[in-house]
């Protein structure tokens, strides 16, 4: 009984913290089922709004070809990301060398650039090519992450060698031994870095403001801050907005929470 | 990273005792193809696509940032200025960026240090091997990772509104008499941003702690529990030593997403009243592409973000050093 109270401060602490951090989520949910005004009086209960505001807010927006952009957006960048990423993250453990691994060490040091800092250039780079409000110039620059490549050259570390010199005695091609070898045992890493790099990509703000510079092709996150950009915000419809964008991450995050905490803690391990 | 020798020693072993046949075909017609340098190739060509994209989309536009940031005008009609560095002057007398550089380091001495005090209390807490429940008490403080940025904002927005949620509960059980204009008065905006940090990332910096929870040795917890250390002690003392490659390294990812601040700028408060709240990138972004879009200008606010990131990480590396 005395071991139970001395924890009674971390539980009351825990509890507190944990209320504070689903209450806003639980606030979102709930307000996207009320009218406006119910949300300013701060109804907290379930309400009746809900198609009323999907057909305002479907009225309003297109968010249709927003979801889709927002999709063919996470799942390109996760696909070519991944790929490319895993390759050379295998490239640098396998086939290590002095020189290789210089080459690792200037790619880290673009962890330390901040977005900014390359904005504007490739805002020039993709105008000239005639990309501006293209879903490809959205995805192009976030695709090659110096993060993923270490996290995928860390986890090499724990490929056996002993597999990769038996094939290739066996005569398969390197190509070969990465497709059909490394791929399929390396699931559980490769899931982690999908899980990360598509809420990252579906999240992405800051350059899908800068590369989409008309309305007519936007992404959820934009959809989202344009609506509240006007002189009058009807909350219950932002709200549902908000819960819309929020979806399909926070789903992936509840079914693959475990996934998603191995891919951002799992390059430093 | 100090086992890289080890390993590689380790590992250069079984390939020395047991060299893999080279293949005769391809010897025969390139001689100079040697299997180690057919091999060499192969591992280039595995790294380089990635390699190249990251030159391209990564360091040249920062090296053409940095031109940049010497060159004045409007448009894409621009000339090297008239002294070099003439935008970079120009930034001292800039009232709100100084502003914003002020805004930014708010929210980094005030939020950066809180979260991650936050952050290790509620991972060793979680960490303790009787507490009750820890799945729901780990997912419910994580679950603010799954929204984005922009989301957040603007459920904060909402709750914080004149009218809104946040003064309705605070009325209701009597602790102000009026309203607070939550997001119209300097003081009280910055707080909202940085309440709003401290929601969204404490649970982010919270799974890596436990992370590494899981790797420092559980017997010298238990150890100092059997000599008489309270928890508090155990914590500060056993605990908190062992992860210092950790705090380390989330204070230094911290910082650099801090400076990087953009989205909540944008969304929770939009940068007012009056560029009070603005962070550098949100003013980077209005000075690029609103009003009168001055790229040279945007280029050196953007290289001062550039070197603030490096200066700092460098400087808590050293810090984190000297205290072994």
């Amino acid at each position: 009984m005395i071991r139970r109270l001395r924890r009674l401060p971390g539980y009351v602490f825990l509890s507190v913290f944990a209320l504070f951090s689903v209450f806003p989520l639980y606030f979102m949910v709930v307000s996207a089922t009320n009218s406006s005004a119910d949300v300013l009086d701060s109804r907290l209960l379930p309400g009746t709004q809900l198609l009323e505001n999907f057909a305002k807010l479907f009225a309003e927006q297109d968010v249709v070809s927003a979801m889709v952009n927002s999709f063919l957006i996470a799942v390109g960048t996760t696909v070519l990301s991944l790929l490319l990423c895993s390759i050379a993250g295998y490239g640098f453990e396998v086939f290590h060398s002095r020189a290789k691994d210089a080459v690792l060490a200037i790619l880290l040091l673009a962890m330390m650039i901040p977005f900014a800092a390359t904005m504007i250039p490739l805002f020039e780079l993709f105008a000239n090519a005639g990309l501006v409000n293209s879903l490809i110039a959205v995805i192009v620059p976030t695709i090659a992450t110096p993060f993923l490549i270490l996290l995928f050259r860390q986890a090499t570390r724990s490929f056996p060698h002993e597999i990769i010199e038996a094939a290739r005695i066996d005569g398969v091609s390197e190509v070969g031994i990465f497709a059909r070898i490394y791929m399929p045992t390396m699931r559980s890493t490769y899931a982690a870095a999908a899980v990360i790099t598509f809420m990252t990509a579906w999240n992405n703000f800051l350059w899908p403001r800068v590369i989409l510079i008309n309305n007519d092709v936007q992404t959820m996150p934009l959809l989202i801050s344009n609506l509240s950009a006007g002189y009058v915000t009807d909350y219950g419809v932002l709200m549902l907005a908000v819960l819309l964008a929020s979806l399909p991450t926070m789903v992936i995050f509840l079914v693959l929470q475990r996934a998603f905490a191995a891919g951002i803690t799992g390059a430093i391990k | 990273m100090s086992t890289d020798v080890a390993d590689r020693t380790r590992r250069a072993q079984p390939g020395a005792r047991k060299p893999p046949a080279p293949d005769p075909a391809i010897n025969r017609n390139r001689p100079w193809l040697t299997e180690g340098r057919r091999r060499s190739l192969t591992g280039w060509g595995f790294l380089l696509p990635a390699a190249l994209l990251i030159l391209v989309m990564s360091f040249i536009p920062m090296f053409q940032a940095f031109v940049l940031s010497m060159k004045t005008g409007r448009g894409t009609n621009l000339e090297f200025a008239e002294p070099l560095w003439s935008n970079y002057a120009r930034l001292l007398s800039d009232e709100v960026f100084k502003l914003t550089l002020q805004n930014t380091f708010i929210y980094l001495i005030i939020q950066v240090p809180l979260m991650l005090i936050l952050a290790l209390v509620l991972a060793n807490l979680l960490n303790d091997p009787h507490l009750r429940w820890k799945g729901f008490w780990r997912t419910a403080i994580f679950l603010p990772c799954a929204v984005s940025l922009v989301s957040y904002s603007l459920v904060f927005r909402t709750m914080f509104a004149n009218d809104g949620f946040v003064n309705d509960a605070l009325l209701g059980i009597g602790l102000i008499d009026g309203p607070i204009n939550w997001l119209g008065q300097p003081e009280t905006a910055r707080f909202v941003i940085i309440l709003g940090l401290l929601w969204r990332w404490t649970g982010y910096n919270m799974v890596f702690y436990l992370a590494a929870l899981q790797n420092i040795d559980q017997s010298s917890i238990e150890a100092a529990r059997m000599d008489g250390a309270n928890a508090w002690q155990t914590f500060w003392h056993v605990t908190v030593p062992q992860l210092k490659p950790m705090i380390l390294l989330t204070a230094i990812i911290s910082t650099n997403g801090t400076l990087q601040l953009f989205d909540e700028s944008w969304a929770l408060t939009r940068g007012g009243p009056a560029y009070s709240t603005m962070s550098m990138s949100h003013y980077l972004y209005e000075v690029s592409f609103l009003k009168n879009p001055n790229f040279g200008y945007a280029a050196a606010i953007s290289f001062v973000i550039l070197v603030l990131v490096a200066v700092l990480a460098f400087v808590q590396m050293k810090v984190g050093d000297k205290r072994d």
